[in-house]
C-alpha cells in the first residue's frame, strides 16, 4: 500500500522546498515528485552506513560493533580529550544541533558547523555592516532586478529560480521572468550566467575591487573610477549601477565566490554596504546562498543558546567566539584539537589538506548516516538515522524561515538526538558527575 | 506542596492592600486561603513582598532579537557567566542569551513576560526560543496591521473576515494578542517607502493607517480578546510625533471595551511623544501624552524608558531602522516578511551629553510623573530599544526619588532643562504605584488578572520579596538601596517554587506559553480561508500546510479562551 506525503520538505539545500510529495511504500520512498535531482538523490536514499564500526588504529579494517560500545568508545575519547571540537551540523535538524551544544557545555569543547568553510565569513560581515534582507517571498512578489553573485543556483541551487527568484510569478510580480532582469557577475560563466540578461565577468580574486568602483559611481564619483576594474569595463560598471538604481525592488544572492575568493569576508562587508547605500536611491535586499539545508539552523540555534552564530569555545565554562581562533580548521591547523566528532557534516572532503591531515592522526569519531571522506579518519562510527527523511524537527531556510519536516519513513538506526544524549549521559559518568 | 510567607510588608494594589503585614498561603502553585501547619515556611521579616513582575512589552524571542544576536557578538561578550550545576551560561546584555533572558527577569522578581511582536510566518522561530527561556511564563503578541489579508478586510469593510483572520493568526502564531506597528508602513516598506500619517492612503491596497487601527481594534473587540490592540505609533522616531501619537489615541473613542481594560495600549512613548520639526528644536511632549491620558479611559501606555549606554533597537518598523541607520552611521539589518510586516535591528549608544538622549530619557519619567493613575503607565525599557531590561531597578529608583533625579539631570546635556518638564517636577511614586506599574497594572492591560499580578486567592503563587523594609526606608533619599534590592530578589517564587534566593537562582523550572484560542463561526472562517488559500497558492513563499506552529513548539501551553462565540473558560 503506497502513502502519498504531500508539501513535504526537501532536506538537501538551503532552499528547502516544501511542496514535494512523497511516495512511500513498504517503509521505502518510491518516489520524490517535485524535487530537483539533487534533493531526490537524498530522498531517495544511497550508500548507509550499516552498523556502527570502529578500529583499533587508522590503518586497520572497521570492525562492526554494538551501539554501547561505539557510544561508550566515542565518549570515552572526547572525555579524555583535552581540546575536544564537535564539528559539521549543517544536516541535521535544529533539536540535534541544541544536544550538540549541551554536550559541548559538558565537555569544555568547541563547537563549530561547516559555515566556516562556506558563509562563515557572511556571518563576519554580517557582525561589520548589518545584513539588510527579507523572506524569499518578498523578492518573489516584488524584485524586478535580481543579481546572482558568485553563485550559480541552476547547479547548486536548482529550484531556487522557479521558486523565488527569476521565474516566479507573484503580486508585483504577474510577468515572472519576463518583469525581470537577471546579471549574474561571476569569474566563469556559469549555466546561472547562460541565461541571465546580463553576464558581468569578473578577473579571479578582483570583487572586492568592482564592488568598490560600483559603490564609488552610486556615491557620485564616477571619475575616479578608471577605464577598467577587476577586468570590467567603467561602461558596463555604469550601466550596471543604472540598472540596479532604477529597480523597483532589487535583489542580490551572494556565494561562495564571494565568501571564499580572495579577500573573504570583505567581499560581503562591502556588497553589504553598497545593498544599504542603494536603499537611499529604491529597496534593495541582500541574501547568502546557503548550501546545507540546516546550516542556518545551526546559526540560529548556537546564537540564542550562546549568543554566538558558530566557533563557539566552552573550555572557560562560558561561550567564547574568536574566530581565527576557535574555529575548526584555526584548531585544525594549529593541531591543538586533540579529538574530534564530526556530526552531519563532511570535514574529510570540504577542509583543507593540512586541516585533515591532523584528524588523520588524532581519535575522530563520526555520527552519520552517510559513509564519506570523513569516514576514512574516523576511530569511530555511528550511524544514523536520516534527519528530515526519517526524523521530524526544525529547520531554518536561508531566509531565516523555520519550518518543521516531518518524518517520511521510519528510522532503521537510533536518531542523532539519542546518540548524543547517550554520549552526553556517558560523558557525566565518566567524570564522576 | 504547601507555603507560608508570613510577616511580609505586602503590596497588593489590585487587593488595596498596601504595606499591610499579611501572610500568604501557597498551595499547589496558587495562593490559597490557608495552609496546613506542615507548611514551609518562609518568615519575610517585615520586607516588602510584592505579586510576580509582569511585562508587557519586551524583546525576548524571536528573528529580530536573533538577528541582533548575530549581529552584535561584541554585546553577547558583556555579562557572561559560566553554567553552573543549576544554570547554563549567561551572555549578553542588550541582546542576551535565552537563559540569561529568563534568569535575570527571575532575579529582578519577574515572572511573566510578552514578546512584543512575532510576524506570523516567523512565529514559530520567537516559540523555539521562548521554549528555551527558563523559569518565566510568557507569551507573544503577533503583528497583524500591515498584513495583506488585514488590509483587504478593512477595504472591503468586512469585520467578520477580519475577525476571522486575526482568530485563525493568533491560532497560526501561537499569539497572545493584535500587535500592530506602523499600520500600512511595513507594506509601503516593502517598496522602500512609508506612510506619513493616519490618513495616508497605502497603495494597492486603497486603505489608511487609521482604518486599519479602528477595524483592528473592532475585530479585537468583536472577539473579546484578553488584551487590546497594542499599537506602535506611525511616524515613530520623527520629531512632531506626538500629535500622530494623540490623534491615534483619539481613534479609540470609536470603539467600546468589551471588557473592563482598555480599547489601545500605545507602547514604547518615549519614541513617539517628540515635539518639535527637526533635530534642532526637538523636545518632550510627554506631558501633552499624560494630559490626554488623564482626561480619557480608554487607552493605556508604556513608558519605553531611555537608559544610557547601549541599546539595540529592533522594531517591525522597517523604514524607521533604515533612516536610523543612515543617522547613527551604524550597522544595519533589515527583515521584511512576504505578505506581513517588516522589520530592521540597528544598535545605539545613548550618551548622556548628547541633547536628544538626554530629552528622550526625561520623556518615560515625565509620562510616568504627570499621568495620575499609575494604571495607565506600564514600566518598560521598551526592551532592549530603550536599555536593557535589567535597567528596570534604575527605573524603579527613578521614580520614587526626586533626589535621584536631579543628581542625574546635573550630568546630562543642557537641554534637559529647556525641552523637557522634568527638572521641575516633584512628584515621587510610593511602593504601591510601583507595584501597580510593574505587575497589577501589566496584568490589567493584558487581560491576565485572573491569575496575574496581584496575591488574591486564585491568583498564580508568583511572588517576589526584596530586602526593603518598606516603613523603615526613606526611598526619596536612599534611592541606591531601592535600586541594588530590586536588582536582586531576596525570593521570587514562580508557581510556587522557590527559583530565587538571595538573588541567586536555586530552581530553573519550565514557564508556560500564553495563547488566545479564540472562536469565531465555522463558515466564517470557512469562507475567510478560501482568501488565505489563495494567498498561498499565489503569493507565500511557503506551503499552508507548513505556516501554523505546530503544537511540539508550545510544550507548556496555557491557552486562553476567546472569541464571538461565548465559551466556558477553562
Amino acid at each position: 500500500m503506497a502513502t502519498v506525503i504531500t508539501d513535504a520538505l526537501c532536506p538537501f539545500c538551503g532552499c528547502v522546498c516544501d511542496d514535494l510529495t512523497i511516495v512511500t511504500e513498504n517503509n521505502k520512498i518510491i518516489e520524490a515528485k517535485h524535487a530537483c535531482k539533487l534533493g531526490a538523490a537524498k530522498i531517495m536514499g544511497h550508500h548507509r552506513i550499516k552498523a556502527p564500526m570502529m578500529r583499533k588504529d587508522k590503518h586497520s579494517d572497521f570492525k562492526e560493533v554494538s551501539y554501547d560500545e561505539a557510544i561508550n568508545e566515542a565518549a570515552a575519547i572526547l572525555a579524555r580529550s583535552k581540546r575536544p571540537l564537535l564539528y559539521g551540523w549543517a544536516s541535521a535538524l535544529c533539536e540535534v544541533h541544541k544536544k550538540g551544544i549541551l554536550l559541548a557545555e559538558e565537555l569544555g569543547a568547541i563547537i563549530d558547523n561547516t559555515a566556516t568553510v562556506c558563509h562563515g565569513p557572511s556571518t563576519l560581515a554580517v557582525h561589520e555592516k548589518g545584513l539588510p534582507s527579507s523572506t524569499l517571498g518578498q523578492i518573489k512578489n516584488r524584485a524586478d532586478v535580481v543579481v546572482f553573485w558568485g553563485s550559480n543556483p541552476v547547479q547548486a541551487h536548482p529550484r531556487h529560480m522557479g521558486r523565488y527568484s527569476v521565474f516566479a510569478k507573484g503580486f508585483f510580480s504577474e510577468k515572472g521572468r519576463k518583469g525581470r532582469k537577471i546579471i549574474v557577475v561571476d569569474v566563469r560563466k556559469t549555466e546561472t550566467a547562460n541565461i541571465a540578461d546580463e553576464y558581468i565577468q569578473v578577473a579571479q580574486g578582483s570583487d572586492y575591487l568592482v564592488l568598490s568602483a560600483l559603490r564609488a559611481i552610486l556615491s557620485g564619483h564616477a571619475d575616479v573610477v578608471p577605464a577598467a576594474v577587476g577586468g570590467v569595463s567603467k561602461e558596463q560598471l555604469s550601466k550596471l549601477v543604472d540598472t540596479m538604481k532604477t529597480a523597483r525592488f532589487g535583489a542580490v544572492f551572494f556565494g561562495m565566490g564571494l565568501t571564499q575568493s580572495k579577500s573573504r569576508y570583505k567581499n560581503i562587508d562591502n556588497a553589504i554596504s553598497l545593498i544599504t547605500e542603494l536603499n537611499s536611491f529604491t529597496k534593495y535586499v541582500i541574501m547568502p546562498m546557503r548550501g546545507h539545508y540546516n546550516v542556518t539552523g545551526f546559526g540560529q540555534v548556537c546564537s540564542w543558546e550562546t549568543g554566538f552564530a558558530t566557533a563557539v569555545d566552552f573550555a572557560r565554562g562560558a561561550p567564547y567566539y574568536n574566530p581565527g581562533e576557535t574555529a575548526a580548521n584555526d584548531l585544525l591547523m594549529r593541531k591543538e584539537t586533540d579529538a574530534a566528532m564530526i556530526i552531519a557534516g563532511d570535514a574529510g572532503a570540504h577542509f583543507p589538506a593540512d586541516s585533515v591531515r591532523h584528524l588523520a592522526k588524532i581519535p575522530v569519531v563520526q555520527v552519520d548516516p552517510y559513509w564519506n571522506p570523513t569516514t576514512e579518519v574516523a576511530n569511530v562510527v555511528i550511524p544514523v538515522a536520516i534527519c528530515g527523511v526519517e526524523v521530524e524537527g526544525t529547520a531554518y531556510r536561508m531566509d531565516g524561515v523555520s519550518l518543521r519536516f516531518r518524518k517520511m519513513i521510519e528510522p532503521t538506526h537510533p536518531t542523532d538526538i539519542e546518540i548524543l544524549e547517550k554520549i552526553t549521559e556517558r560523558v557525566k559518568e565518566i567524570r564522576g558527575e | 506542596m504547601e507555603l507560608l510567607i508570613k510577616n511580609g510588608a505586602v503590596y497588593d494594589p489590585f487587593n488595596g492592600i498596601a504595606g499591610d503585614k499579611t501572610d500568604i498561603s501557597i498551595k499547589d502553585g496558587k495562593i490559597v486561603d490557608k495552609v496546613s501547619s506542615s507548611a514551609s515556611v518562609i518568615d519575610a521579616g517585615g520586607r516588602l513582598v510584592m505579586s510576580g513582575g509582569v511585562d508587557a512589552h519586551s524583546h525576548i524571542a524571536g528573528a529580530k532579537v536573533n538577528v541582533g544576536r548575530i549581529m552584535r557578538p561584541e554585546d553577547t561578550r558583556s555579562g557572561i557567566k559560566p553554567r553552573t550545576k543549576i544554570t547554563r551560561p549567561y551572555t549578553g546584555y542588550t541582546v542576551p542569551n535565552v537563559y540569561a533572558m529568563g534568569y535575570r527577569y527571575a532575579q529582578m522578581g519577574y515572572t511573566t513576560v510578552f514578546e512584543a511582536a512575532q510576524a506570523i510566518m516567523k512565529a514559530r522561530h520567537t516559540h523555539e526560543e521562548l521554549e528555551e527561556i527558563p523559569i518565566i511564563d510568557k507569551g507573544a503578541l503577533t503583528l497583524f496591521g500591515s498584513n495583506w489579508p488585514t488590509m483587504d478586510y478593512v477595504r472591503e469593510k468586512n469585520m467578520d473576515k477580519l475577525a476571522a483572520y486575526v482568530a485563525w493568526g493568533l491560532l497560526a502564531s501561537r499569539g497572545f494578542g493584535i500587535k500592530c506597528v506602523n499600520p500600512g508602513g511595513g507594506e509601503m516598506w516593502g517598496f522602500g517607502k512609508n506612510v506619513t500619517g493616519l490618513d495616508d492612503v497605502v497603495p494597492n491596497f486603497d486603505v489608511t493607517p487609521a482604518q486599519i487601527i479602528v477595524s483592528l481594534m473592532k475585530a479585537n473587540e468583536m472577539l473579546g480578546l484578553p488584551h487590546s490592540v497594542h499599537l506602535h505609533c506611525n511616524n515613530l522616531g520623527k520629531p512632531g510625533n506626538y500629535k500622530t501619537t494623540l490623534a491615534s489615541m483619539e481613534l479609540a473613542k470609536q470603539v467600546k471595551p468589551s471588557k473592563d481594560r482598555q480599547v489601545l495600549h500605545v507602547t514604547h512613548i518615549t519614541f513617539n511623544c517628540w515635539g518639535g520639526t527637526n533635530w534642532g528644536d526637538f523636545e518632550s511632549k510627554a506631558d501633552e501624552i499624560a494630559n490626554y491620558l488623564n482626561n480619557s479611559e480608554n487607552v493605556t501606555t508604556d513608558m519605553g524608558q531611555l537608559i544610557f549606554g547601549s541599546a539595540t533597537t529592533m522594531t517591525a518598523d522597517g523604514p524607521v531602522q533604515y533612516a536610523n541607520a543612515k543617522l547613527l552611521h551604524a550597522k544595519w539589518a533589515n527583515g521584511d516578511v512576504e505578505l506581513e510586516d517588516a522589520s530592521g535591528v540597528v544598535p545605539i549608544f545613548y550618551a548622556r551629553q548628547v541633547s536628544i538622549h538626554a530629552i528622550m530619557w526625561a520623556m518615560g519619567l515625565e509620562l510616568a510623573l504627570l499621568t495620575k493613575d499609575p494604571y495607565k503607565v506600564l514600566l518598560t525599557t521598551d526592551h532592549p530599544n530603550g536599555g536593557p531590561f535589567v535597567n528596570y531597578p534604575e527605573v524603579i529608583a527613578l521614580l520614587m526619588s526626586n533626589k535621584k533625579r536631579q543628581e542625574e539631570i546635573k550630568t546630562l546635556h543642557e537641554a534637559v532643562h529647556k525641552r523637557t518638564k522634568i527638572p521641575g517636577i516633584e512628584r515621587e511614586l510610593d511602593f504601591n504605584d510601583i507595584a501597580i506599574m510593574t505587575r497589577a497594572g501589566s496584568a490589567k492591560v493584558l487581560g491576565l488578572l485572573d491569575t496575574k499580578g496581584h496575591l488574591g486567592v486564585g491568583a498564580d503563587a508568583d511572588i517576589s520579596i526584596y530586602d526593603i523594609k518598606p516603613d523603615q526606608i526613606d526611598p526619596s533619599v536612599e534611592h541606591a538601596k531601592i535600586k541594588s534590592a530590586f536588582q536582586s530578589a531576596a525570593y521570587t517564587i514562580k508557581g510556587g517554587e522557590v527559583v530565587v534566593k538571595d538573588g541567586q537562582i536555586t530552581a530553573t523550572p519550565m514557564g508556560r506559553t500564553f495563547w488566545v484560542d479564540a472562536t469565531v463561526p465555522e463558515e466564517q472562517t470557512e469562507i475567510m480561508m478560501k482568501d488565505i488559500r489563495m494567498k498561498f497558492k499565489n503569493y507565500y513563499s511557503i506551503s499552508l500546510a507548513n505556516y501554523m506552529v505546530q503544537d511540539a513548539y508550545v510544550t507548556h501551553p496555557k491557552v486562553v479562551k476567546a472569541g464571538v462565540i461565548p465559551v466556558e473558560v477553562s
